[in-house]
This record gives C-alpha cells, sequence and structure tokens, in this order.
C-alpha cells in the first residue's frame, strides 16, 4: 500500500471532496448550519467542472429528498445532505426511498431538534429516522468521513442491499474541524465504485410503477422485503469493508472494540465521541479502573450479534447516549442494547449515561468519571450526566 | 502535543490564524486540529478558536482547557475575557497591543512569558486594513516556534490569493518586532 500524503482540510469540505469522487449524477442539497460547507463546497465542485453532477438548488429539505427519489427511481446516481430540523422536514420521504430501494446517500451533520433552538451537536436528529428503512453509519474523524463517504455507494447500490445510506457525522466537532485527511486518487475510486446499474428504472419507454398505493395483499410483503433487506445488509456491508481494508489499510467493523480484553466494564459510544472515549479508557486502566470500549459504527442495521460478542465477559455496560428517548426511561441506544441481552442466560448490569446533548462538551475527564461510577455499578441506572435537577 | 487557544472579535480572523497553523503543521507530516469555539458567528463579539499540534494523530475531540499558549488579536479582550484561563504556569501569552511586554505582564499577572506587538499598526502598514490574523501568527512563531514559516506558504496563498504576498510581508514583520518579557 503506497503512503499517501495526508492533506488538511475542514471534515465538511472532504466530505464533500468524496461525494464529488463518486461520479454522483444528482445532488439536491439545502443549505443548514452546520452542513453548511458540504452543501457549499459540493456545489463548488460543481461549478468548476471537478465532478459532473446536476446540482439541484432546491427550496426546502423535503424538495431535496423529493428530488434525490425521482432522480434515484430514474436510475441516476443521487446524493444529499441535511440535519436537525432538515432532516426532520425530510421525516415523511424516507421510508419512501428505503421502500422504493432507492440508493441514495445522505451526510447527515448531526445536531439537536428544536425547542429550545440549538445548532451545535448530538444525535436527536438520527433517532427520529431510526424506522426508516436506511442504512446509517457513524463516523469517528475526518479520515472515517472519507473512506466511509467513499463506500456508502458501494453499499447502497449492492444487488443484495439496494437501500439508502446515511452518513452520521457530528456537527461542528466533525464538520467543522481542519484535521489530516488521506484520500485515494480518482482512478482507484472508479475501479472501487462501478457506475450504477439499477435494477429498474422509471422511463418513458418502459413504463412502470413504483411505490404506489397497495393494498392489504401486498402492503405488508413490502414492508418484509425492506425488513429482510436491511437485516441481510449487514453481510454485505462488511465485505465491503473488507475490500476497502485490502485496498487501503483501513479496516471498519459493525462493532469496534478499545482495550476490552478482560475488561469488567464496559464503556458504549456512538460517533465522534469515541477517540476521547479511548483517551478515558487508557486514563481509568492506569489507575488500574477494569475499562474497556465499544464503539457503535453501525447503528441501523443493528449490530447486535457482535455486540453480544464484544462484551461477553463484562459485567457492567455503560452507555452513552448522546439523545433522549423521552418516555422509555433511557437513551435509543440503551434501549436497543438492553432488547439485545433479553433472553441471554448471563446478562451485564446496563447503565446509562444520556450526555453531550446539545453540544455540551465532552471531556476524556467525562469518561473518566463515568467509567469510575459504572464501575461500581449494582443495578441498570439511567441518568442524564452532568445536568441537575 | 502543543495546544493553543485564540482570542479575537468575530471578523478579526482568530478562527483563520488557528486554521492556518495547522494546515502548516500538517505540511511538515505533523497531526493538527483547528477548529473554533462552536456557535453562532456574530462580528464583533468576543470569540475563541484552537488548534492542536502533535507528532501523532490526535484523538482529544473536546476543547482547549490548559493551552500552552495563547494568542489575543485584541488588547481590549484583556479586560472583558479571562485569556490567561487553564494557560499553563510556564507557557505563553501572545498580545496585539501597543504597550510594553513588561507593562502587559504586569496587567496580566501571569508568572510566564509575555509577549506583545503592536499588529493593528503592521497590518494596516502592510495590508491596509486592520485584520491582524496572520500577523499575530507571525509573532506566535517567534515566541514558540510550532511550525517553519516556510510551511505557511502553501496554506496562506490557497487562502489569500492575491495577497498572500502581503501577508506572508505582515507575518514576516511581526517575527521580528514581538517583543518578549523578560523571564521573573
Amino acid at each position: 500500500m503506497a503512503k499517501r500524503k495526508r492533506i488538511g482540510m475542514e471534515v465538511a469540505l472532504a466530505a464533500a471532496e468524496a461525494v464529488g469522487m463518486c461520479n454522483v449524477d444528482v445532488a439536491a442539497v439545502y443549505p443548514i448550519t452546520p452542513q453548511s460547507h458540504i452543501a457549499e463546497h459540493l456545489s463548488e465542485l460543481v461549478a468548476d467542472g471537478k465532478t459532473d453532477t446536476e446540482y439541484v438548488t432546491v427550496e426546502s429539505e423535503h424538495t431535496s429528498m423529493s428530488v434525490c427519489i425521482g432522480a434515484s427511481a430514474t436510475g441516476a446516481r443521487a446524493y444529499t445532505a441535511t440535519c436537525s430540523q432538515g432532516l426532520m422536514l425530510m421525516h415523511e420521504l424516507l421510508p419512501i426511498a428505503s421502500a422504493m430501494r432507492c440508493p441514495i446517500v445522505m451526510s447527515v451533520a448531526n445536531r439537536p431538534v428544536n425547542a429550545p433552538l440549538n445548532i451545535l451537536s448530538d444525535h436527536s436528529d438520527i433517532m427520529p429516522q431510526r424506522d426508516s428503512g436506511w442504512i446509517v453509519i457513524f463516523s469517528e474523524n475526518g479520515q472515517e468521513v472519507v473512506d466511509l463517504t467513499l463506500m456508502a455507494y458501494r453499499i447502497a447500490e449492492d444487488k443484495d442491499i439496494m437501500l439508502p445510506v446515511i452518513i452520521g457525522i457530528d456537527g461542528f466537532i466533525l464538520t467543522h474541524m481542519v484535521e489530516p485527511m488521506e484520500f485515494p486518487d480518482q482512478k482507484e475510486i472508479d475501479k472501487f465504485l462501478p457506475p450504477y446499474k439499477p435494477y429498474a428504472t422509471l422511463h418513458p419507454d418502459k413504463p412502470l410503477t413504483m411505490g404506489a398505493f397497495a393494498m392489504p395483499d401486498f402492503f405488508p410483503q413490502m414492508m418484509k422485503a425492506k425488513d429482510m433487506a436491511l437485516l441481510n445488509s449487514k453481510k454485505t456491508i462488511v465485505k465491503v469493508w473488507d475490500e476497502w481494508e485490502r485496498k487501503f489499510g483501513r479496516r471498519y467493523r459493525p462493532v469496534e472494540t478499545y482495550r476490552t480484553e478482560g475488561a469488567e466494564t464496559i464503556l458504549v459510544t456512538m460517533g465522534s465521541m469515541s477517540e476521547t472515549a479511548e483517551l478515558g479508557v487508557d486514563e481509568l486502566r492506569d489507575k488500574g479502573v477494569s475499562v474497556g470500549l465499544v464503539k457503535i459504527r453501525l447503528w441501523r442495521p443493528f449490530p447486535s450479534d457482535e455486540l453480544k460478542v464484544a462484551v461477553k465477559d463484562a459485567r457492567v455496560l455503560a452507555v452513552m447516549d448522546r439523545a433522549v428517548s423521552p418516555g422509555t426511561g433511557g437513551g435509543p441506544v440503551f434501549t436497543d442494547i438492553k432488547a439485545v441481552f433479553y433472553g441471554e442466560d448471563s446478562r451485564p448490569i446496563i447503565v446509562n449515561y444520556v450526555m453531550g446533548l446539545g453540544g455540551v462538551d465532552v471531556t476524556v475527564g467525562d469518561f473518566v468519571k463515568m467509567g469510575e461510577k459504572a464501575a461500581k455499578a449494582k443495578k441498570e441506572e439511567y441518568e442524564f450526566y452532568g445536568v441537575m435537577g | 502535543m502543543l495546544e493553543i487557544r485564540w482570542h479575537g472579535r468575530g471578523g478579526q480572523g482568530a478562527v483563520t490564524s488557528g486554521e492556518m497553523l495547522t494546515l502548516a503543521a500538517i505540511e511538515e507530516d505533523k497531526y493538527g486540529q483547528g477548529f473554533p469555539m462552536f456557535g453562532p458567528e456574530r462580528r464583533g463579539s468576543p470569540v475563541a478558536a484552537f488548534t492542536r499540534v502533535d507528532d501523532k494523530q490526535i484523538k482529544i475531540r473536546h476543547y482547549v482547557y490548559k493551552p500552552d499558549a495563547v494568542v489575543v488579536l485584541d488588547a481590549g479582550l484583556v479586560d472583558v475575557v479571562d485569556v490567561t484561563d487553564g494557560l499553563k504556569p510556564e507557557g505563553a501569552i501572545v498580545i496585539n497591543t501597543s504597550m510594553s511586554a513588561e507593562e502587559m505582564k504586569k496587567k496580566l499577572g501571569f508568572s510566564g512569558k509575555v509577549a506583545t506587538v503592536d499588529a493593528t499598526r503592521i497590518a494596516w502598514d502592510e495590508l491596509g486594513v486592520p485584520i491582524v490574523n496572520t500577523t499575530m501568527l507571525g509573532a506566535l512563531l517567534k515566541v514558540v516556534p510550532i511550525v517553519k514559516i516556510a510551511s505557511l506558504k502553501t496554506p496562506l496563498e490557497k487562502r489569500f490569493g492575491k495577497i498572500a504576498k502581503k501577508n506572508i510581508n505582515a507575518l514576516n514583520r511581526a517575527y521580528k518586532e514581538v517583543k518578549i518579557s523578560k523571564q521573573s
């Protein structure tokens, strides 16, 4: 593997650069903080002729997703990006994209949802999209944003999958960070990502119908097909990640581990807090606390089996949620993880810290504190870490 | 790892300074992070930005709380922001002011290195505008040699195009003119 020069760039711009390498036919992006730099830079790349993409300047996110679905249905490779209120406005279209098996790729610059208004970072915007039938993958740093974006269409367009993909890029913490990243050559990407060959397309010469009205005789079949496609997508996703590792040397897994060997307590994180959490684990290990870290990379389909293997010897799991699932008694990641262990003969004590909401800066010291507390847990706990009242 | 905090007012270029320094470090095949204090941008209000530089991959992803160096682009901020907050005692602070380094050191009551430069005057002379980001970068590099000035050439040319040369002149002048307090 050739050593490549690392290039310094803001991560949002790097996301747009990666999209620009994917031979996207149609992009329909409506700018919204902190996604705006992706929208702006991709439009620069189009205007400068660096990518042969039709950039549709839409009037809302509802339309950007509508354009993507329409374009994808005609056989075009389609892209969009959004977050927060924009993603909420798009919400009603997401299950349509997945049911119509449109392999759209969307970058989500994870940001809270109103009210109160907050433009910083957490996972509140992605959580209402959990059941939309999209593949959702989270990134921890700029390099992962580049890699996961470049792999997204290979995953989405695989004949065994044919589903849309979201790449979660935590707002500001990642989007507004200037850091070094490596980019493959365009030729390598052209080889890795062949042109999209759709299974079926809307075309006046050969009329067909997609996503139309369905009665009870057919509707449940569509729902089952979508669910099976999503559940089955995991092995193909891993296959694509394996190929990436062979070509470019960086490894991606649905669940990734850090110092979990023999760990009695395992912290569970998702997104940009994960590397900071690694430093917290190092500090705890230095103090003699037996702690490791598990990082959820693949949020949908949920990697239940991989998670069970990753934490099999742990006494306590401490799930760090950057969102709330109001009324369930925990955050969304916590709820899913508890479901994984129902039915297991031996299960860990699972505690839940909801933290980092609305852009609260989560430090190494915070992970040390949460890790120390979790290590002493005797029963299930759910708390808003660092919040009074 | 070196951690730097920048204080400025919205529009003065504190974020740009941090970014340029980060890009120069990456040019030298080091690792770097450059990022603003996140939030809405408001011209004229106090803003902060951060830079980290290291020889190995930087995993930490939160604000800088214990900087090795602080750069203040607007001396007026010294009265409204705790600019030495968390600054390591052996660290350095570089301030854009016409005050002498000794006077400023007394005002701040900071035990480490205090350096001052009249960056606004240099920026007026060299750029014709009171935007002191690149000028203060020159002053910082004299006090804390983080990257080679030559490594800034490409990032500055990419960012400033035709006026990159003027920025480099301002940077070089601040590098020469910055005065460092005698260690106490």
